[in-house]
């Protein structure tokens, strides 16, 4: 018998997919919908906005959408999924490190910088063609994340964008560290998400949200943040509280959330992997509500859901199963995305390849910008 | 520099018995692509801390290269001669740091979009290598046998769900004296079966009394060694510059005397700390370290014999309490362990099964101190659930 091809592999792993969420969520095939522009077009809203969220640290079907890895996802399966056009087979050619992989979900060009240095991409991000065309302020475009070397993803370091024209970027995480350090505090665990090594928290360069910024910018007294923060289980659950913040006090038009609790699973603890999973499920649950909640978001907000990448495979023997993400196996390369909002089908599942780098032209497609240097493509089924 | 221009001197600085090994194979060494050799070289400078079926299986893979002629040597590594490497790559000293070229050699494939090709060429010829050197089968068939969920009083979630496909579910096993039993089992093999490194016992906790007949590792017994290691990742980490990658490089480099092992077997000295230095998560979470343990026992000793007992980790504290510490020894999360180690167990038995005589291997898994049991056999019927009352010793008897 012969081995079936990482092609074969991918389109496989597509069709569970599909046929699970087709049974259990109740949705259709996309290639069977007839698509209807006056239904699109009495939906559009004149001011647009767009929230992505990565569904952070890399998760793999059998703990996700799977048969069995449905109980893990319960509020994307029950309340998501009927609501959104799901694409089960997006592949990433890339690098498979947390920060390279986003950075390049950002800019719609496979990124080749170093996962662990603070730099940033070299071709331009979503934010910068934005901004440029559409002419837009800084607070219109926010990146919130996790701390491990993120917060230089919001601008490139390309000559016809860069400086000035990124997205403002905010670190939860480091924000808290700042206001709760004394000096007889030591804070630096909080700061460790680099789940392969221990102690290890990444060094900042430049663009820091500062400290007092959050009162100016995000109407939140430090001590009011701190006790807070004191409520949360995660890093995770932080970012989301200042996503809703920052939605609530300055509702930007492009708004990117990055997860990483999931990658807790490069520790070898199972049991700590699904429950990030679980929680990170939740999260996105609650955003949708906030969007729908928020009079600057509800009905004209597009969100897009989708994991950076995936992870081994069990059955690779180079890598040891959902711990890492090391081997570049079929498993490991192919996650789905998952888009809701107004003019976007409900409750429809395309099984069609699409890659990761079709992202930002899609972005640019809805928001109105042209990403000349990004490698993909819209993806049609969500314009 | 580049493998045709290897010479016996520039093996000078390896150990003994690796030495010996690379000189009597240079001439296979200089016909390989710079893209595979570092990888062959990494496992020969190891050539004297490796496992008896480590080093079986290195001999027969170098003695098949120096059996290929021009020809064939072309046609197996054509793949990976077609791999670009970086003038860089190529200048790295790859003879005496293999495993840092290796590391080096992953980000050049990653960043130049080589990974899938790389990945194909290493398949391609791990199938071809397996066609022509013999595997003998083991001298019996291997059992491998996971204990976990130590300390859990109650659990209501199904056990063993991945496993259960494989083998028969027993629900009414007498948990009575059920460790001695399977500690008894395994010495008997050792004993009926005296190969060195060929009996294992990986203990998650503390081991229990044990005949000298096994090999032991404990994750208790380590604890100086985990601690030397985390104070040495603490001092690393916190110098300006480094990063995660040069911190496993100095890790890679670290010896058992540099962590306070001296035991009088350097083989297994050497093995533990690759396990503290190359296994994520195995220096904080023991349920990280019994799976990793017993997955590098499977990969390297390729044992006839495996206990693995998982016990309770520590629990990981949410953000809420990292912001308000309190004193006191790290709280164990037992029912969490018990996630862990059931897919633990589940990859214990992949892992087994990747081991020659898979079709005749045994395997196992028993939640400690409770009822509930799983046996995957040749005489075990697949997907079946008994609801009799046995006991360990039955079902051992039962899977041979």
């Amino acid at each position: 018998m012969t081995e079936p091809s990482e092609g074969e592999l991918s389109r496989r792993l597509a069709s569970s997919r599909r046929d699970f969420l087709r049974t259990a969520a109740g949705v259709t095939l996309g290639g069977s919908v007839l698509r209807s522009p006056l239904v699109r077009a009495a939906n559009l809203a004149k001011t647009k906005k767009v929230i992505v969220v990565t569904f952070g640290g890399g998760a793999r079907d059998q703990e996700t959408f799977a048969p069995e890895g449905q109980e893990n996802v319960p509020n994307m399966m029950r309340e998501l999924i009927p609501r959104a056009t799901f694409f089960t087979q997006v592949v990433n050619r890339g690098i498979l490190g947390h920060y390279v992989a986003t950075a390049s979900l950002a800019t719609g060009v496979y990124e080749t910088i170093n996962n662990f240095a603070s730099l940033p991409p070299e071709h331009p991000t979503a934010f910068e063609y934005y901004r440029k065309a559409l002419r837009r302020p800084s607070s219109d475009a926010w990146v919130v994340a996790p701390s491990n070397g993120f917060n230089r993803i919001g601008e490139s370091n390309h000559h016809s964008y860069g400086l000035g024209l990124g997205a403002r970027v905010i670190l939860p995480k480091y924000l808290l560290k700042a206001a709760i350090s004394g000096p007889s505090a030591d804070y630096a665990h909080l700061l460790r998400d680099n789940y392969e090594t221990p102690y290890y928290t990444p060094e900042l360069g430049g663009n820091e949200f500062e400290l007092e910024q959050l009162e100016t910018i995000l109407k939140l007294s430090v001590d009011n943040f701190k006790v807070h923060a004191r409520s949360l289980s995660s890093p995770d659950e932080l970012s989301l509280s200042i996503v809703r913040q920052l939605m609530r006090q300055v509702a930007p038009s492009l708004l990117w959330v990055t997860m990483h609790d999931i990658d807790i699973a490069h520790a070898g603890a199972y049991s700590l992997y699904i429950e990030g999973i679980r929680r990170t499920d939740r999260l996105c649950a609650e955003l949708w509500k906030a969007i729908e909640q928020e009079p600057e978001y509800a009905g004209r907000t597009t969100l897009l859901i989708l994991p950076d990448f995936g992870r081994d495979a069990d059955s690779d023997s180079g890598g040891n199963g959902f711990q890492h993400h090391r081997t570049g196996d079929a498993l490991s390369r192919t996650t789905w995305l998952m888009a809701m909002g107004p003019g976007i089908r409900e409750g429809v599942v395309f099984d069609r390849a699409v890659d990761s780098t079709d992202l930002v032209p899609t972005l640019g497609a809805i928001l109105g910008f042209s990403p000349s240097l990004a490698q993909g493509k819209p993806i049609s089924e969500v314009l | 520099m580049l493998p045709r221009e290897l010479k016996p001197e520039l093996f000078a600085d390896y150990p003994p018995e690796a030495r010996k090994l690379a000189e009597k194979h240079l001439a296979a060494l200089r016909a390989l692509p710079l893209s595979f050799l570092p990888s062959l070289l990494r496992e020969v400078i190891d050539y004297d801390f490796k496992f008896p079926a480590e080093r079986r299986a290195l001999e027969q893979e170098l003695g098949n290269l120096l059996s290929l002629t021009d020809v064939e040597t072309h046609d197996w590594f054509q793949a990976f001669s077609a791999i670009k490497l970086s003038t860089k790559l190529e200048h790295l000293d790859w003879v005496n740091s293999p495993s840092q070229f290796v590391e080096e050699l992953s980000a050049h494939l990653w960043s130049t979009h080589q990974l899938d090709d790389f990945r194909r060429a290493a398949t391609e010829y791990a199938d071809r290598l397996r066609a022509v050197v013999a595997v003998e089968p083991p001298s019996l068939p291997r059992l491998g046998i996971s204990v976990i969920g130590g300390g859990v009083a109650s659990y209501n979630e199904p056990l063993f769900r991945k496993l259960r496909p494989q083998g028969a579910y027993f629900s009414r096993v007498r948990a009575e004296n059920g460790l001695t039993t399977l500690l008894s089992a395994i010495t008997a093999r050792a004993k009926a079966q005296p190969l060195p490194y060929a009996h294992w016992y990986v203990e998650g906790g503390e081991a229990l009394e044990h005949d000298a007949a096994l090999t032991c590792v404990s994750y208790a017994a380590l604890e100086p060694a985990r601690a030397a290691l985390l104070e040495r990742m603490r001092s690393e980490i916190s110098r300006a510059g480094m990063g995660p990658e040069m911190l496993r490089t100095l890790l890679a480099q670290l010896r058992p005397a540099q962590l306070g092992m001296k035991s009088s077997d350097a083989v297994l000295d050497r093995f533990q700390v690759r396990l503290l230095t190359e296994g994520s998560g195995t220096q904080i979470f023991s349920t990280s370290f019994a799976q990793w343990a017993a997955r590098e026992v499977l990969r390297r000793a390729q044992p006839l014999s495996l206990l693995v007992r998982f016990a309770p980790r520590q629990r990981q504290k949410p953000m809420s309490e990292l912001l308000s510490p309190t004193a006191g020894p790290p709280e164990l999360d037992f029912v969490g362990s018990l996630v862990d180690a059931d897919m633990g167990a589940y990859y214990n038995w992949l892992n087994q099964q990747r081991l020659s005589g898979a079709e005749k291997s045994m395997f196992l898994v028993w939640f400690e101190d409770h009822n509930a049991a799983l046996a995957i056999s040749p005489t075990m019927p697949r997907g079946t659930e008994s609801t009799s009352e046995t006991d360990l010793a039955q079902l051992l008897s039962w899977m041979t």
